[in-house]
């Protein structure tokens, strides 16, 4: 296995004239969990789209374990590889129960391939990490937002991802339920796995970044830790403000 | 999710269902046998409902709404037709009337084979699954849904008709096919065969949703409210979503043929009004107003609305469309869910006490 889970190499997506990502070029290793933050339109969630495979850029190509090129498979094959993301807005599908999407979550495909004592143990296992284990029986959409944050990274986390691309993890929910996300996110780090976070907190970003990469108008502006986020003039500029 | 307990409405509605029929069976014959026109009514009602589940599988459970599915029943009907009228010509030596309209000495090549009803039925089998497969793959793979494709199945459906209404095609043109006087070596019209077709029907209907029952509550039908409620969620979890909804699309396009199987022997006729976009929304209408995401509720929408039809069509049809119209509008005002609303009005506490169980960590599906 490489170190660098993925390579983002010259990515270019245009939405019409506008250049969402302009030329973008990054690598997110393995064991690290990084922040990717910028100002709004920065191309954040449109980098997420790509590595995702929801958008096709135009030109350059996204290396999964420096082999996959995720550009030229299908969502459901990249999601298969080990690939999984958080949407920004909490998706889930309120007709089913919490149970449910841990299952359709840890054992993909159209028949169950694990035996029902293993899923059930994984299951309660999940249920457990992101705290909805009271929560199980319960129908997707009667939960509350926060809940319904967990509940789709508990979905993602099931499978075991290589990769984890939250969305906004925090947007939207209570100080406590922050702070529960951010230890939860840092529980989740494991040498084996890279943890890819779009947020705007810059607190949580703080509390749970190992680098972060500031985007701005498509293209990288900075790439480093916090501290020396905060630091720099340029993202200062456009994005943190004086 | 998948436990039914004995007193569910599916499972007495099933009940129902056979019971009927063996009723029927049983007093058909005796003094106590329905009327004529009473079992030929229940048993078209039986093959309306079938279509009205194979709409709700589709629309309620997937989230995808065919205005068109009058095309996979008018499948079914049209080769049946084709068996009837070729068989009743085997044993009867009618020539068909569209036949002698047409001045033509003998059936056109494409017909041939149709006096075997496996043949019949395979060909229907066939040609449903090529259509819907066909249509589905294309749409579903360009990422056509909602509207558009409610749309697209709609104009389907009006191209059908149009083709069907012209005369030079041998099925019928605008007369449509009728005259059926023999089906299985049977004669029609007498009140065994009329009772035995209705019979007939009752016991699909319970086959099939008993089978859609089982669909729905298995990790598939999960899989299919997940497509629902948000595909790109899905997707993007490692499903094949583009295959699930091809599944389920045929095998609702399957289960809709089955219907017009059903159904034109009973009525004893078929014709290019059968593909008239008015059928198609009419089905939809259907469930809604019994309540689509349900099965019972598309049985019960599709035998209320008919049972107002047939009883309104003799006593006053000027009235249907408003009562119709009325229907929809009190549908899409007051109940979205249909029926299913009101019959919650009577379930709450059952449901609220469901609902605080779960809370306390007691229900484990």
């Amino acid at each position: 296995m490489s170190l660098t889970a993925l390579l983002v190499d010259g990515v270019t997506v245009r939405f019409g004239s506008f250049r969402a990502l302009d030329d973008l070029s990054l690598a997110i290793d393995y064991g690290e969990v990084r922040a990717i933050i910028g100002p709004n339109g920065a191309g954040k969630t449109t980098l997420l789209d790509v590595i995702s495979g929801i958008t096709r850029p135009k030109q350059g190509r996204v290396l999964f374990d420096g082999a996959t090129d995720l550009t030229e498979i299908s969502e459901a094959a990249i999601a298969r590889a080990g690939l999984r993301r958080k949407f920004q807005k909490p998706s889930v599908f309120k007709g089913l129960s919490v149970r449910r999407h841990i299952a359709i979550g840890a054992d993909v495909g159209f028949r169950a391939r694990l035996d029902a004592p293993a899923l059930e143990d994984r299951i309660d296992e999940v249920l457990e990490i992101v705290g909805l284990a009271d929560q199980a029986g319960r129908l997707a959409g009667e939960l509350s937002h926060g809940q319904k944050q967990w509940l789709e990274i508990g979905m993602v986390l099931a499978s075991d991802p290589k990769v984890l691309m939250l969305d906004e993890p925090v947007a939207g929910l209570t100080d406590e339920e922050t702070e529960r996300t951010a230890a939860l996110v840092r529980a989740l780090r494991r040498p084996d796995r890279a943890i890819v976070v779009v947020e705007h907190d810059m607190d949580f970003v703080e509390r749970i970044a190992d680098r972060v990469t500031v985007l701005h108008e498509g293209r990288t502006l900075f790439e480093g830790s916090m501290a020396h986020v905060r630091a720099d003039a340029a993202v200062v500029d456009v994005y943190l403000g004086r | 999710m998948s436990r039914i307990g004995p007193t569910s409405p599916i499972v007495l509605l099933i009940g129902l269902i056979i019971l009927v029929a063996m009723a029927m069976a049983g007093l058909a014959g005796t003094e106590f046998a329905l009327s004529r026109y009473l079992a030929n009514a229940i048993g078209q009602l039986a093959a309306f409902a079938v279509l009205a589940i194979s709409l709700d599988l589709i629309w309620g459970y997937l989230g995808i709404l065919s205005l068109g599915h009058g095309l996979f029943f008018a499948l079914g009907g049209y080769l049946m037709a084709m068996y009837l009228l070729k068989h009743s010509f085997e044993i009867t030596a009618t020539v068909p009337d569209f036949l002698q309209f047409m001045g033509w000495k003998d059936f056109p090549f494409y017909w041939a084979g149709f006096e075997f009803f496996p043949y019949a039925l395979a060909v229907a089998v066939v040609v449903t699954l090529l259509v819907s497969g066909i249509f589905g793959y294309v749409s579903f793979r360009s990422r056509v849904g909602g509207v558009y494709f409610a749309i697209i199945t709609q104009a389907l459906v009006y191209v059908a008709m149009l083709l069907m209404f012209r005369n030079d095609t041998g099925f019928g043109g605008n007369n449509g096919m009728t005259g059926f006087t023999v089906l299985f070596g049977w004669p029609m019209g007498t009140s065994g065969m009329i009772t035995a077709l209705a019979v007939a029907s009752l016991l699909v209907l319970a086959w099939v949703l008993l089978g859609c029952r089982w669909l729905v509550g298995s990790r598939f039908g999960a899989l299919m409210l997940a497509t629902r409620d948000d595909e790109t969620r899905l997707r993007t979890m490692g499903y094949e979503t583009l295959r699930l909804k091809l599944i389920v699309w045929c095998l609702s396009a399957l289960i809709a043929m089955l219907a017009g199987m059903l159904y034109v022997p009973q009525v004893g006729i078929i014709n290019p009004r059968v593909l008239s976009p008015e059928l198609s929304l009419e089905i939809a209408v259907w469930v809604a107003i019994g309540g689509r995401g349900h099965l019972v509720g598309a049985v019960i929408g599709a035998l209320l609305v008919n049972a107002v039809k047939f009883w309104l069509s003799s006593a006053a049809p000027e009235i249907w469309p408003f009562i119709l119209s009325g229907l929809i509008v009190l549908v899409v005002l007051v109940f979205p869910n249909g029926l299913m609303d009101i019959a919650k009005f009577k379930f709450v506490r059952p449901m609220g006490a469901k609902r605080l169980a779960a809370d306390l960590g007691e229900s484990r599906p």
